[in-house]
């Protein structure tokens, strides 16, 4: 099923997660004895991951030390499954990720539906350690596993007059409460998720096509068992739990600008200087550090993308 | 009410506000704050703040509506916990999450519309919790004091707004908080304009407003 080779993991990953067990045990210990159920207790009924093997990536990585598997496991954010941090981590065990397709199609010319282990031995995997910018001004590092998405896309051929790529996340409120609608939770997201990336975004090389992390298949709270990791904008660009891929003329309308369009925009690319309407972008709390730190401009992968943008008004195109 | 009756109300509200902040300091101690600690205890003390205020504002609707006022002894101690934690979630911000930034603070006060309220909120409680002595009820005197203490409605108000500003899109908990301050208010403005009726019907009947001279006397 998965590809048959020696894990070939980097050995901070493989001290992060043994930090993560031993603390996590520590935790679950102290809590039992004095707060009942807690958040670490939750997590630990995810069933446990298994390994997937990659090749580290001698590019790229960025040298801050990853966040540690438990905070990268137990706060984040994804509205399917709650919108509370914990959410995902306590009723991430309700996806069922394998038997999973994912459909490409749209404006190509050879559209398919992809089975995730066809996928999985398309191209070689990789780690690379991908620094993560959540918009509400905290940032994490993460050591995922994948493949460039543009090997995907070139398979499929798009067309001439596919110019934006649009991912759709799985829409099943049996897999995922919080897509329930219900009287309490009137106030919802549009499902299913939609997200969307220009064509050339979508082939830029940092845009991963990604199954896994810290050495393992990616945790169900984490967006399995396939997402986009796209590094340089805010972390809801990155669309989880993955069913369709489809390549189009128009500019997608994503799930978070129909929410709000004057606060989410469609390019959403990291930028210090243009404050969210609601809150400043020019500081962020690095998970695990006490001082907030200066944002860099394309959460520092300026050198690699910023050309994408030559000529446009960032202010305007946020 | 009896003195052990109200011994036991008053334990049982302390217990009550001061569970979410040993919450806190137990889960601190257990380093089981979540990934983000400090935005985990900003949250809880904003919580048990809205918490405890909305509580406080709920003691005259009561009385209002069903004649009781065994509550009513609440109100200062509600409304000094309700100030506590506002402060505490404060101090969060200043020392932990800004670090003394004071620059990044006045221009958050300032640009922030959240911050601002939340700022504004703050402010409001200040002149209400110097004020709550006997005191100093004494030296207003109770209707001076019952219309600065009015204020705690405004205080209300802006930390709704300061929640729903600073909520995301998909979260129901400031409509939750929203329908209950709008509901007390409403009862209490409902039970205002029933009264001024009231008086006026009184007066339409032609019942004596000012004691009449009656003819012959002295
Ligand atoms: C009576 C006064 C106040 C009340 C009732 C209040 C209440 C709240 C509530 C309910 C939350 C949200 C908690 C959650 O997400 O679950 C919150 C968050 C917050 N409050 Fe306040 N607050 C008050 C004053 C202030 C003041 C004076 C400041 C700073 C100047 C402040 C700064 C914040 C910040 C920074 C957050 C977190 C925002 C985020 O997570 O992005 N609050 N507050």
């Amino acid at each position: 099923m998965l590809i048959k080779r020696r894990p070939d993991i980097a050995s901070s990953e493989i001290t992060a997660r043994g930090l993560y067990l031993s603390r996590r045990a520590f935790i679950a210990g102290g809590a039992a004895l004095t707060l009942g159920p807690s958040r670490a207790t939750a997590a630990a009924e995810t069933p446990p991951a298994e390994p997937l093997a990659a090749k580290p990536s001698p590019t790229f990585r960025v040298d801050d030390p990853p966040t540690k598997f438990e905070s990268a496991t137990t706060y984040n954010n994804f509205y399917e499954f709650g919108v509370d941090k914990a959410d995902p981590s306590i009723y991430g065990a309700r996806l069922r990720p394998r038997p999973w397709t994912v459909r490409v199609e749209g404006l190509c010319a050879r559209p398919k539906t992809y089975d995730l282990d066809e996928l999985l031995r398309l191209v070689p995997l990789e780690e690379r350690v991908y620094r993560l910018r959540c918009v509400e001004g905290w940032s994490m590092v993460i050591p995922w596993i994948g493949f460039p998405l543009a090997s995907l896309i070139k398979r499929v051929e798009p067309t001439g007059k596919a110019r934006f790529v649009e991912f759709t996340t799985l829409y099943d409120p049996a897999q995922f409460p919080g897509q329930k609608k219900n009287l309490i939770s009137f106030s919802s997201l549009e499902w299913p998720y939609a997200e969307g990336l220009r064509l050339d975004e979508a082939l830029h090389p940092l845009t991963l096509l990604t199954f896994g992390m810290y050495g393992h298949v990616l945790p169900h709270q984490n967006g399995a068992p396939v997402r986009v990791v796209v590094p340089w904008k805010y972390g809801f660009k990155s669309a989880k739990s993955i069913v369709r891929i489809r390549f189009v003329t128009e500019r997608p309308r994503t799930t978070w600008e129909k929410a709000a369009p004057n606060e989410y925009g469609f390019y959403s690319n990291v930028n210090p200087t243009v404050d969210h309407p609601r809150w400043s972008q020019a500081t962020e709390r690095r998970i695990g550090d006490f001082r907030r730190r200066p944002t860099l401009m394309f959460n520092g992968y300026a050198d690699q993308v910023a050309s994408l943008y030559a000529g446009m008004d960032l202010r305007k195109d946020f | 009410m009896s003195r052990s009756a109200r011994v036991a109300l008053k334990s049982v509200v302390w217990t009550a506000c001061l569970l979410p902040l040993l919450m806190l300091l137990l889960k601190f101690w257990a380093d089981d704050l979540g990934a983000n600690p400090i935005s985990y205890a900003t949250n809880v003390l904003g919580d048990t703040t809205l918490r405890i205020l909305l509580a406080s504002l709920t003691l005259t609707p009561l009385r209002l509506l069903f004649g009781i006022s065994w509550q009513m002894s609440l109100r200062r101690l509600l409304g000094l916990f309700a100030f506590s934690y506002a402060v505490l979630h404060f101090t969060v911000w200043v020392v932990v999450d800004q670090f003394f930034n004071w620059p990044g603070m006045l221009a958050d006060i300032r640009k922030r519309p959240y911050i601002t309220v939340g700022m504004l909120a703050l402010t409001l409680l200040v002149p209400l919790a110097a004020t709550s002595t006997t005191r100093m009820v004494k030296r207003l005197g109770g209707l001076n004091w019952r219309r600065l203490h009015r204020l705690v409605y405004v205080a209300g108000v802006a930390a709704i707004l300061h929640f729903s500003w600073l909520a995301k899109k998909g979260r129901n908990d400031p409509y939750l908080y929203a329908t209950i301050l709008a509901a007390l208010l409403g009862v209490r403005g409902w039970h205002r304009v029933a009264r001024a009726l009231g008086k006026r019907r009184v007066v339409a009947l032609g019942a004596p407003s000012t004691p009449k001279r009656v003819a012959g006397a002295p």
